[in-house]
């Protein structure tokens, strides 16, 4: 009997939804497991770093590896499993495009610490401590890894092989992208393994959508009662269908609720929060400063929005701030 | 890996001369510009001019990836509102051009750094004094430091 190929999952700076959707493959695990044998996973198996150093290099054939890049730790097991893969999958819009952690790039180091270790509401502490990166006790030395200043994807640190979008992907887009990868027609490395399509082309609103639009004001979900037939933009919500990859089957729009960006750009965009910008920029009635103007000020968070989950991609990947921190 | 080269920074002991790029619009601006050029008018040296069929055709990821890759500064140029070779392309790069100020504030780029205008085919002369002052005015803020293509670039490469 041939030895199965060897799969890994890996978690980084991440939510954990993506490890929630390899459980919700639910009994099509089966199949995979019958087919590869898992070698890694520390939030299911009881695998350690020691055993991943001790594989001979590109001795697995694919780690799928969600989360994005924000510590010295994260940055190291990214190098490590490239260097035992044979396939390194981004799996996920964290390590895809940086996801909503990479939301902090409009931060730096000192603030994300600031907040988190004095002045959140519910944070006691007084003395002002914050991580160390070494710290001794006894003549022992302890150490903790660095924090990033910049949050980066999965590409901006060892070299990717394929993609798998989504927050998190879906059941489905998971075990099709494991099947491909397994399969052997394999398609053109960098490939994100979903349709190349914007949403709008599966979503199931689209005869709704008209020739022409033009909108007098956007809304947030909160501020109407949502129709559930109508195309969302003709309602004035920001939809990201336009500018979004398709393949999660329009799950938000199935529930009422516009599409928020997870699955990235198609293969023809560069930045999707400059595309989505465009489309409805554009899309606004008026044609007068002011006007605009107050249309636009309906949008209160316009990188917040259009960069939900790709501002670590994006062209300036984060906020120039006057301070610059060399990360150590 | 999706990494970028790394952008030329001035020495410190280098004067400081702002890199713009232009977008201009077939039908007016570039044709305004073109007129400043055979009229023999004198303006800063600083801009480097791209020419699109309309100020509508500009993308914003244009703009954007010009300041990723070392612009201190964009300008936009196309025909006066109503006088759009396409009718409507002007508006649609002035809804932008807002949207975009917006964007590129939240990520910590200054106003001035991103302008619009609109300049006629027969106005050279406001070419030259629109470039002229936004050369300026890009000079009194100083190079743009992108620390997400410096700072992480330069650690990228170092290890």
């Amino acid at each position: 009997m041939t030895a199965k190929p060897k799969v890994a999952f890996y978690w980084c700076s991440s939510c954990g939804g993506c490890e929630e959707t390899v459980v919700d493959l639910a009994e099509a695990i089966l199949d995979i497991t019958e087919a590869v044998e898992i070698a890694f996973w520390p939030v299911a198996l009881d695998y350690k770093r020691d055993h991943v150093d001790a594989m001979p290099d590109r001795s697995i054939a694919a780690t799928f590896l969600n989360g994005a890049i924000r510590t010295e730790e994260q940055k190291e097991m990214a190098r490590l499993l490239r260097q035992k893969s044979e396939l390194l999958v981004a799996f996920g819009s964290c390590s895809h495009l940086g996801g909503i952690p990479g939301l902090a790039n409009l931060f730096d180091r000192e603030s994300v610490m600031r907040t988190v270790y004095l002045d959140s509401p519910s944070t006691a502490n007084k003395a002002g401590v914050f991580p160390q990166t070494h710290y001794g006790d006894n003549g022992r030395t302890l150490s903790l890894p660095a924090f990033h200043n910049t949050v980066r994807t999965l590409d901006q640190v060892v070299e990717v092989d394929y993609y798998v979008p989504g927050c998190p992907p879906t059941p489905r887009i998971l075990r099709t992208a494991i099947q491909t990868l397994l399969g052997g027609d394999r398609p053109a490395v960098g490939a994100v393994l979903a349709p190349d399509c914007a949403l709008c082309e599966e979503c199931p609103r689209k005869d709704t959508k008209p020739e022409t639009l033009s909108i007098p004001e956007f809304k947030r979900p909160q501020d109407l009662l949502i129709d559930e037939q109508s195309c969302l933009l003709t309602q004035g919500l920001v939809c990201m269908g336009p500018a979004t990859r398709a393949g999660c089957e329009a799950s938000c729009i199935q529930g009422n609720m516009p599409c928020t960006g997870c699955g990235g750009p198609t293969s023809r965009v560069q930045e999707q929060g400059a595309k989505i910008l465009s489309c409805l920029a554009s899309l606004v009635e008026s044609k007068e400063d002011a006007e605009i103007d107050q249309v636009l000020n309906t949008i209160p968070d316009p990188v917040g929005t259009f960069y939900r989950y790709a501002l670590a991609a994006s062209f300036l990947r984060r906020k120039t701030l006057p301070r610059v921190q060399v990360s150590t | 890996m999706r990494n970028r080269q790394l952008i030329h920074a001035p020495e410190p002991h280098e004067a400081f001369e702002p890199r713009i790029v232009a977008f201009f619009c077939n039908w007016c601006t570039y044709l305004a510009a073109d007129l400043a050029g055979t009229s023999r008018m004198k303006y800063a040296p600083n801009v480097r001019v791209i020419r699109l069929m309309c100020s509508g055709r500009v993308d914003p990821q244009f703009v954007l990836d010009a300041f990723a890759q070392g612009a201190d500064g964009v300008l936009i140029g196309g025909c006066h509102p109503g006088d759009c070779h396409y009718q409507e392309g002007n508006y649609k790069a002035l809804r932008r051009y807002h949207l975009l100020q917006r964007v590129l504030r939240q990520m910590g780029i200054e106003d001035d750094r991103f302008r619009l205008e609109w300049i006629s085919a027969a106005e050279g002369d406001h070419v030259r004094s629109v470039i002229n002052d936004m050369v300026e005015k890009v000079r009194a803020l100083g190079p743009l430091q992108l620390n997400g293509m410096t700072e992480d670039a330069l650690e990228e490469v170092a290890v």
